[in-house]
């Protein structure tokens, strides 16, 4: 198994997309199936950008196994009132800045859960959210 | 009124079913748009879809290869969606200009960036009258 870790800051919206091109690549590099690829690395598009949009800071760790990619993401915020509200397709807070960038129409959460196997979220307000995704992958004969 | 008699109306359904595909030098062609990012290579990929949004969440859903995305977001966070979502080219409209960041990014992923002064409707239009096909 081999881990690779990423730090990241709240605000910081240049960013935004690195470590889920980052990952790609690696991804690329091992040969693993496209469709995986891409939706592996939409998921943690959307993670970082969430952290990056609500959070002060966080991490994401990606973590390589022969079948499965696990992605342990944690970070310190404003974390979400009702996970099972924001996973709703629509449901959003962003603010019009974050709207101006493109982003916070309420699709990020139902998006993460669409392209993993297993999803897992926990959040506490003011504190923080952790998340947990499962990627098994496609076996290539 | 003309009447649209039987063989025509099997050949206007056969023509719609058609999957149309365009090098991206033709779509440039088509719209006289200017090429910001690309070369001979990247420019004789070929595009069989069009998408248009604003919003990168909106990208970050769809599903298929060979796609342009037609944009008013010229950031750095549209080029960085589009290489996670296999989006090898880029349409700027309404007279957006592409940042030096984007321009070198896309350079260095081999992808083609494009900027077009008209909207977003009709560069829609046009491709779409061209043969670009939906994503859905």
């Amino acid at each position: 198994m081999e881990t690779f870790e990423f730090t990241i800051k709240g605000g910081d919206f240049k960013s935004i997309g690195y470590v889920s091109n980052t990952i790609k690549k690696i991804m690329h590099a091992r040969n693993i199936n496209p469709r995986d690829s891409r939706r592996i690395a939409v998921a943690i598009f959307e993670v970082e950008t969430n952290i990056i949009l609500y959070a002060t800071q966080g991490t994401i760790s990606v973590l390589f196994d022969n079948d499965k990619i696990t992605v342990l993401a944690r970070d310190e915020g404003m974390g979400i009132a009702d996970v099972a509200l924001a996973m709703r397709e629509g449901y959003t807070t962003a603010s019009d800045d974050i709207r101006r960038l493109g982003f916070g129409a309420g699709l990020g959460l139902s998006n993460i859960k669409k392209n993993s196997d297993i999803t897992w979220i926990s959040s506490i307000v003011n504190k923080g959210t952790q998340i947990v995704l499962i990627f098994f992958l496609t076996l290539v004969l | 009124m003309k009447k649209i008699t039987d063989w025509q109306y099997i050949c206007m359904l056969i023509l719609n079913n058609l999957d149309l595909i365009m090098q991206i030098k033709e779509i440039a062609k088509t719209l006289d748009a200017t090429i910001v990012v690309g070369d001979e290579a990247t420019l004789s990929t070929e595009v069989k879809y069009g998408f248009a949004t604003d919003l990168l969440s909106d990208l970050l859903k769809i599903d298929k290869n060979k796609t342009l995305l037609i944009t008013g977001l010229a950031t750095i966070q549209t080029i960085r969606a589009a290489m996670v979502m296999d989006v090898g080219a880029i349409l700027l409209v309404r007279g957006k200009k592409a940042l030096p960041e984007m321009i070198e990014l896309a350079r260095q992923n081999q992808m083609v960036l494009m900027e077009y002064k008209g909207s977003m409707f009709k560069a829609c239009g046009i491709l779409y009258q061209a043969g670009i096909s939906p994503v859905y």
